[in-house]
């Protein structure tokens, strides 16, 4: 009998979830033993027109990490869903929408506006804008178009799993693949991790005072942290507390803040507004002014509280006046 | 989103108010009705001229039992105003009370629209999100809690007086905190009252003895409330002590300290007497004073300040040893059921009004220091003299100092019109004096009132309709020399008149006490936008709060006079009765509870309860909430980071299908 087609593919993605794979390091030759990599653009050379040729449902599973922006990608999301009989999300813009969805605060023609017409570093005559169909020695050459959002792919197709994380760690990869390949695999629709906040594996929970009441908060480089104590106690943003455990607080082992890459438990549908109504709810000050300077201490709430999972929010995007009037005009 | 819904089979039925023209005149009910019956699971959808009448909850009863119906929805008025009946008719028909959902078409759409087609498609919103929502709705329990049987009053004015005699003749006990060394208010200020024309003092003193004497009523004068925790039936109440300086079990009243202080002679402001006499460091408030102990003030003793005094008060005090320099401010905790909260009134200050000379001419007076000097026990034994000791020749009373005027406070007063025909008829008695009282209409509308307005008439009291413009000492006239001119429109007679009058008193009106807004926050109350306390409705719950179990009695509401500040306190002391008699309340079973499996232990809600209901599992480091002390505020719900907190009756499927309800365009 001849071993499950396994696809990995990415969409807008940074790159890090693949070395995630290649971060199982040896390890790698256990699933090899256990599966057959049919199709993985960034590392083995296979083309398109491979998965085209397979019939619906060929493959066994497919790794898809990386958020929808372009044409291109909901194509490949769509082709990949039609072949595999089961479509993981990898890794939190797969999931969430991640960094990439923080596009989101800005309209298409905001972001094209800026980065190839009047971002700083641009020479007089390096702006312009890629057109969609062009002509070169005599080839017609088609870019893919941009969607008006970054999309978590569940929201272009369906998705039967989700394995989140920025990246996922190697751990939890080997976890989700052994359990797909079990005779008893979870219900559709699961997220491959636990589902508690991660302060519940958090080796500094029991140094977090029940009364954090903040003062205000600061930035990690701003201050000297102590590595033992709770990072919030600390005056220090940590999304523990609203952020789905499972990576081994490996973070916070580090010294830093959790950033909330795991994005929400299944309980919860805006992680940002989570967060913030549990941070805040918890300053100490009650007057107006006093809230404020301890917000000071928060110069980019979105950056902070969104990050992995803005689209995926109940905000999902900016629908500014400008933004619509765009998406009208299309 | 994890739902676990099991509810099976979902039958709704559908009902919509006519309210009789109050929603059927603006909004369509009958259409509003149709839309309703396409959505899924509804399986009746009636309008009905009056749902809350017995025939309407009968049509509920009887559609529970024929379609067997599980869900219940009805748009109409206020859930305030009938959720109780609709859910008594759900249960009544065999069902949960919870499987209900009320929708406000009434105060909120009806009232609050003209156009007829828009209020229409608001209905149909909210109804559509209340059939959405009740579909999530789970059958829930009320539970009942006791409930502690005394009773704060705050406030030893009549108001606070007769509450707290009302209570304790009942055999309530009651804790009686009043800010000032004695209980007795403005009352006791006064010498006769309106319309009787009967002794303030004859009336109000045994009342306040009642109070020193009465066994279940604990008395404690020169505190303050500064803390109030938890909710109807089960509050605790930190209540500040000043220190007196004074023993209250030792000091009996006999005065000698006092006698025998340094100071020879009263040399400071005597608050009681507004600053017409002067008092030594230590004195009695007055002499009907409860209690009858006397109080040192800190500000300006001797020994207090500087400690160098030769201490001939603890002298004269002897061996009772009732003088007590060390004491110190102490903070007591008590347990109530009940609070009533009776804090009165400031009167305006007449300097406001600059044109006016208080301050500024000295026999320009305000009308409570009138009040001091007609008092037999006043500064002046009863005299109404003059700053320079003549007895006036002619009185002129300025009415609506203050009140009734867009520039300071707009309300009327009530009690000036009558409080000033009263003095005015006691300048007549004593002094035979002319009086010319200057008004902007006389509202005399209280039980003889409008009689003592005719006898003021009759006694020879000139009135003078208009707005007074100024006073001024600047005489054009000989006879206008060395008097105060009150320049006025006359409006009845068209002209602008001088009028030159011995002395001028001016009838300030009523004010909320200067720190009414911390008074408010402190029991959880809500201000009308002019500083009163707001009633919980204006006709039907006028002494009850919007927080359950703290009433209001007295001007702190508004302003009004003994006869009205003694009903409310009756009816507050009887609001209160009524929920200590029946010994419980029903606690709607709105309250969160933590699941357990999902809670991480990241104490985010611990320090945010204001009823401390949360606690942290020393075994399991989760948090666990006490139903018992839940008041469904929903505070750690919504700050829960990871949603692991939920609430009954407001369930995330429940807000989300609301909402998705309403936004649905159809």
């Amino acid at each position: 009998m001849s071993k499950p087609k396994i696809a990995f593919y990415w969409c807008a993605a940074c790159g890090g979830c693949e070395e995630a794979v290649v971060d199982l390091a040896e390890d790698i030759l256990g699933v090899l033993d256990a599966v057959d990599i049919v199709f993985w653009p960034v590392a083995m050379d296979f083309k398109k027109s491979d998965i085209t040729a397979l019939p619906d449902g060929a493959l066994f599973a497919t790794l898809l990490n990386g958020a929808i922006r372009s044409s291109e990608q909901e194509e490949m999301a769509q082709l990949l869903r039609r072949k595999s009989q089961h479509l993981i999300a990898y890794g939190a813009c797969a999931c969430h929408g991640g960094v990439p969805g923080l596009a989101n605060q800005f309209s298409r023609e905001q972001l094209l506006r800026f980065v190839y017409e009047e971002a700083p570093t641009l020479g007089e005559d390096g702006r312009s804008r890629p057109q969609l169909e062009s002509e070169a020695n005599g080839h017609e050459l088609e870019l893919p178009r941009l969607h008006q959002a970054v999309r978590a792919l569940d929201q272009v197709v369906p998705v039967d799993y989700y394995v989140p994380g920025c990246p996922p760690t190697p751990k939890l990869t080997q976890e989700a693949l052994a359990m797909l390949l079990s005779s008893n695999p979870p219900p559709r629709g699961s997220v491959l991790a636990p589902d508690t906040a991660l302060c519940d594996e958090c080796p500094r929970k029991s140094s977090k005072p029940s009364d954090l009441s903040f003062a205000g908060f600061r930035r990690p480089h701003e201050i000297l942290l102590d590595p033992e104590k709770c990072l919030l106690a600390q005056g220090v943003v940590c999304c523990g507390p609203g952020t789905r455990g499972g990576c081994g607080a490996l973070c916070v082992g580090g010294n830093m803040p959790c950033s909330g890459c795991f994005g929400p438990t299944s309980r919860v549908r805006d992680q940002g507004a989570k967060l913030l109504s549990s941070l805040c709810a918890n300053i100490a000050a009650k007057d107006e002014a006093g809230i404020n300077l301890a917000l000071d201490g928060i110069p980019d709430p979105l950056g902070t509280f969104y990050r992995y999972a803005l689209p995926h929010s109940i905000l999902q995007r900016n629908v500014s006046q400008a933004a619509r009037a765009e998406t009208l005009s299309l | 989103m994890k739902t676990n819904l099991t509810n099976g089979d979902i039958r709704i039925g559908f009902y919509i108010c006519h309210c009789g023209h109050n929603i059927g005149g603006v909004v369509d009910c009958t259409a509003v009705a149709h839309e309703i019956t396409g959505l899924p699971g509804v399986v009746v959808s009636r309008d009905y001229k009056y749902m809350c009448s017995d025939p309407g909850q009968e049509l509920i009863r009887n559609d529970i039992r024929e379609h067997a119906l599980n869900r219940i929805v009805v748009a109409s008025c206020s859930p305030l105003l009938h959720e109780h009946t609709f859910r008594n008719a759900v249960e009544a028909g065999g069902l949960n009370r919870y499987f209900f959902q009320m929708v406000n078409i009434r105060e909120h759409d009806s009232w609050v629209h003209t156009d007829h087609a828009k209020a229409t498609t608001k209905a149909v919103a909210l109804a559509r999100a209340a059939v959405l929502r009740v579909r999530f709705h789970r059958a829930l329990e009320t539970t009942r809690v006791a409930i502690h049987p005394d009773v704060l009053v705050v406030g030893g004015g009549i108001s606070g007086i007769h509450a707290a005699l009302t209570l304790a003749n009942a055999g309530k006990k009651v804790y009686l905190v009043e800010r000032d060394p004695s209980i007795g208010g403005h009352m006791a200020k006064f010498d006769k009252t309106f319309p009787t024309l009967d002794c303030a003092a004859c009336i109000l003193t045994p009342k306040m003895s009642a109070v020193r004497a009465n066994k279940n009523i604990k008395l404690w004068t020169y505190s303050e409330v500064a803390k109030v925790d938890g909710y109807v039936g089960n509050y605790t109440v930190t209540v500040r002590r000043k220190p007196r300086y004074v023993n209250e079990e030792l000091c009996i009243g006999c005065q000698e300290c006092i006698e025998a202080c340094v100071f020879k002679e009263g040399k400071y402001p005597d608050e009681f007497n507004v600053g017409l006499s002067k008092r030594k460091p230590i004195y009695i408030p007055f002499p009907q004073a409860v209690p009858q102990v006397v109080v040192i003030d800190p500000e300006r003793c001797l020994q207090l300040k500087s400690g160098r005094c030769k201490k001939t008060c603890v002298e004269a005090c002897a061996d009772r040893q009732a003088i007590d320099f060390t004491q110190k401010e102490e903070m007591a905790e008590i347990k109530v059921g009940n609070i009533i909260v009776a804090t009165g009134f400031k009167l305006f200050d007449a300097k406001r009004i600059p044109q006016y000379g208080y301050g500024l001419y000295p026999n320009v007076v305000t009308s409570i220091e009138l009040e001091r000097l007609v008092t037999s026990s006043g500064p002046t034994g009863g005299e109404i003299i003059m700053r320079d000791g003549r007895t006036p020749q002619s009185v002129a009373f300025v009415l609506c100092v203050g009140s009734r005027d867009f520039r300071t406070n707009r309300w009327c007063s009530r009690t000036c019109c009558m409080h000033s025909m009263k003095l005015a008829q006691l300048v007549r008695e004593h002094t035979g004096a002319d009086v010319t009282v200057f008004y902007l209409d006389i509202r005399a509308p209280g039980k003889g009132c409008e009689e003592f307005y005719d006898k003021s008439l009759k006694d020879g009291i000139q009135f003078v309709r208009g707005r007074v413009a100024e006073v001024t000492d600047w005489a054009l006239t000989p006879e206008e020399e060395g008097k105060l001119v009150i320049r006025a429109e006359d409006t009845l007679a068209g002209v602008v008149r001088r009028i030159p009058v011995d002395m001028i008193v001016l009838a300030v009106g009523m004010e909320p006490q200067a720190d009414s807004q911390a008074v408010r926050r402190l029991f959880n109350m809500s201000c009308g936008s002019e500083g009163w306390f707001l009633e919980k409705h204006p006709k039907l719950a006028p002494v009850s709060t919007f927080t359950d179990g703290v009433f209001i009695a007295g001007c702190c509401q508004g302003p009004k006079d003994i006869p009205d500040s003694i009903a409310q306190a009756g009816a507050a002391a009887a609001e209160a009765m009524a929920l200590i008699d029946r010994g419980y309340i029903e606690q709607e079973p709105n309250t969160a509870y933590v699941v357990e499996e999902d809670c991480s232990g990241c104490k985010s809600c611990l320090p945010l309860c204001p009823y401390t209901a949360i606690t942290l599992d020393g075994t399991t480091q989760k948090a666990t909430i006490n139903a018992a002390l839940c008041k469904g505020c929903g505070t750690c719900v919504a700050a829960c980071p990871s949603g692991s907190i939920r609430q009954h009756l407001f369930e995330d499927d429940e807000i989300f299908s609301e909402i998705e309800g309403v936004l649905t365009h159809a």
